[in-house]
């Protein structure tokens, strides 16, 4: 797409554009060069040091691409602007603090961890690759990128038992699920002509067979739903988040969720957005399947693990209920929502990875009984984060839902608002049963020798982590602005091309 | 004489369908995973067809990069199948169960 050439747009190279990007496959390759040098049993922990300075670098140039009036480059495939940079943001800090959790999980356990970071990096280039991606050729190849490295770290404790069935039952799924977003995107390519998103609206505009376009909307939808585990699609959530090791669950269970709802965020308000009554009705029903079927599926599980996978799916249907609301104030709570989310669930599975150690033997409920005693700081630290995944008052989660089920209200959608609400008094049974056996069944003598024990590196993930929780609940305006300027992006492709972003949000 | 478009994507829907009642009906990993194989050639196929359709190149593109993005998929997905059957000594999806659903 050609945008009108203004002279500050003249000045940069397109590489620019997509700097970020660029600074993680950099890292990501070094890291890999260097973990072929090192020998077998010394330690990869400044590998995982690097990991964390690119992704640090990245995040940094997250920020600068603020500075740059927001447009297209390389043909019209990838276009940054602040809906892409908030994104980028919140998956640049997942994966940081995912790497800083990360840096003595595997210590002593598994050799060639140097892989594991180069994964991560590899895996979030596809990540923030997709979320500036505004051409379906370009969504799909970074799509593939942040999958293909998800599957491997699921399966990353080769030893055990359970993770390479995780694995492979992520794989499979993942692979179907792609194909069905495939055929929808060669539907729309048959309806409009183009993979272009901006062309795709044209087509949509003008009226290109509805038939064909609804069929490709639903595939899309079937596709992305697979991905961020909303309701028919959801299966093969449990098993995955149970075998997988507990800090790759914290990242795959909320950065590819993030770029995969940019990307739908991108379809139906961008290219989609004139044709509302095609996928409102499917979103409706996905939201309300999500919610109510994650709260009842995570009401009967024992697992922690468990537990939370099905609590992810019901969250991902309150994210759904933002997508009913009206265009600008739905996208800003759809993505403040994914950035509350991210804050609370990360924290949850990184308490976990911590007190069920490598080996993760105690995951199940009753394991956590007189944790508080044992463990008060990390016992603490849990707490705050199920409280925000109730949603009580002055953490992220409050605040997310309370600006999501606002906007579905002012949008028309009371009764969604309503269910929703009703799903989250559910909700609040099972969290507040993991904290009542953490914090009021009597402690008894541990089984077995308790190792766990708290490093450096892990205590600053979990602080950065505890003060986003608060940050966001409290102080939301910062983060809030960020996300409405991303969602002024989408009042139409003329605007997104030529609009700049308001430098003054940073300053203030 | 052509043959008519509507072939081509009659045709497309048609193995897509197959390989997804392959993909739930099989009970080998490898036989699930050549159903997915099937699904993606189905859709280079509708993608051939409507890059003709519009007289685009950028369909047939398009099935370019399906078709690495599939060998990528095959060579992690080998590797995945290759490191379980090492921990379970079967490839019969119904016998990879230690977690229930």
């Amino acid at each position: 797409m050609n945008e009108p050439m203004t002279p500050s747009m003249i000045a940069f190279s397109p590489a620019l554009r997509i700097l970020p990007e660029i600074l993680m496959t950099l890292t990501g390759v070094l890291v890999m060069l260097v973990e072929a040098v090192l020998k077998p049993r010394t330690s990869r922990k400044p590998l995982g040091i690097v990991a964390i300075l690119g992704t640090l670098a990245a995040i940094a140039a997250s920020v600068y691409q603020l500075f740059l009036p927001a447009g297209t480059a390389f043909f019209g495939t990838v276009q940054s602007d602040a809906f892409s940079v908030f994104f980028h943001l919140v998956i640049g800090c997942i994966v940081l603090v995912t790497l800083l959790i990360s840096l003595d999980y595997f210590e002593g356990h598994t050799s060639f961890v140097g892989e594991y970071y180069a994964l991560i990096l590899f895996g979030a280039t596809g990540m923030m690759l997709m979320t500036c991606s505004v051409e379906l050729l370009m969504v799909f190849i970074s799509l593939e990128i942040s999958s293909i490295s998800t599957y491997i770290l699921a399966g990353y404790r080769k030893r055990s038992a359970t993770s390479p069935e995780a694995s492979i039952k992520y794989f499979l799924l993942g692979s179907f699920a792609t194909a069905f977003f495939l055929y929808g995107i060669a539907l729309c390519f048959g309806a409009t002509g183009s993979t272009n998103l901006y062309e795709i609206a044209k087509g949509v505009a003008d009226g290109a067979s509805p038939l064909l376009l609804t069929v490709a909307f639903g595939m899309m939808l079937i596709g992305l739903g697979f991905k961020v585990s909303l309701a028919p699609f959801h299966v093969w959530t449990p098993d995955v988040y149970e075998g997988a090791p507990a800090p790759v669950v914290g990242l795959m269970s909320t950065a590819p969720k993030a770029a995969a709802f940019a990307v739908l965020l991108r379809i139906a308000y961008g290219a989609f957005g004139t044709a509302i009554h095609i996928w409102m009705p499917l979103v409706w029903i996905m939201a309300v399947l999500s919610m109510t079927i994650g709260n009842l599926g995570a009401l009967t599980q024992r697992n922690v693990k468990r537990m939370l996978a099905y609590s992810s799916i019901a969250h991902a249907g309150y994210l759904l209920v933002a997508f009913t609301a009206l265009a600008p104030m739905g996208i800003a709570a759809a993505s403040f929502y994914t950035a509350a989310y991210a804050a609370m669930n990360v924290g949850a599975f990184g308490i976990i990875s911590y007190l069920s150690g490598y080996n993760e033997a105690r995951t199940s409920l009753s394991d956590f009984a007189g944790i508080a005693r044992r463990h008060p700081v990390a016992a603490a630290a849990f707490a705050v984060f199920l409280i925000s995944l109730i949603g009580i008052p002055f953490t992220a989660g409050f605040f997310g839902k309370f600006y999501v089920f606002t906007a579905a209200i002012n949008s028309g959608n009371a009764w969604l608002a309503v269910l929703g609400l009703l799903n989250s008094g559910v909700a609040a049974f099972y969290y507040l049963r993991l904290l009542a056996q953490m914090y009021m069944v009597p402690v008894e003598p541990p089984r077995e020798a308790d190792t766990a024990h708290a490093r450096p590196a892990f205590i600053l993930a979990m602080a950065i982590l505890v003060l986003a929780v608060f940050a966001l609940g409290i102080f939301p305006g910062r983060i809030l602005d960020l996300a409405r300027a991303g969602a002024a992006t989408f009042s139409g492709p003329a605007n997104a091309a030529s609009q700049t972003v308001p430098v003054a949000l940073l300053r203030r | 004489m052509t043959v008519p478009i509507v072939w081509y994507l009659v045709l497309s829907a048609a193995l897509f369908s197959i390989g997804v009642c392959g993909f739930l009906i099989k009970r080998n990993i490898i036989t699930i995973f050549m159903s997915i194989e099937l699904m993606l050639n189905a859709v280079n196929l509708a993608f051939v067809t409507f890059a003709n359709h519009w007289h685009q190149v950028s369909g047939q593109i398009f099935v370019f990069f399906v078709m690495v993005v599939a060998a990528a998929e095959a060579a992690v997905g080998l590797a995945i199948i290759i490191s379980l059957f090492r921990s379970r000594n079967t490839l019969n999806v119904d016998q990879i169960d230690l977690m229930k659903l």
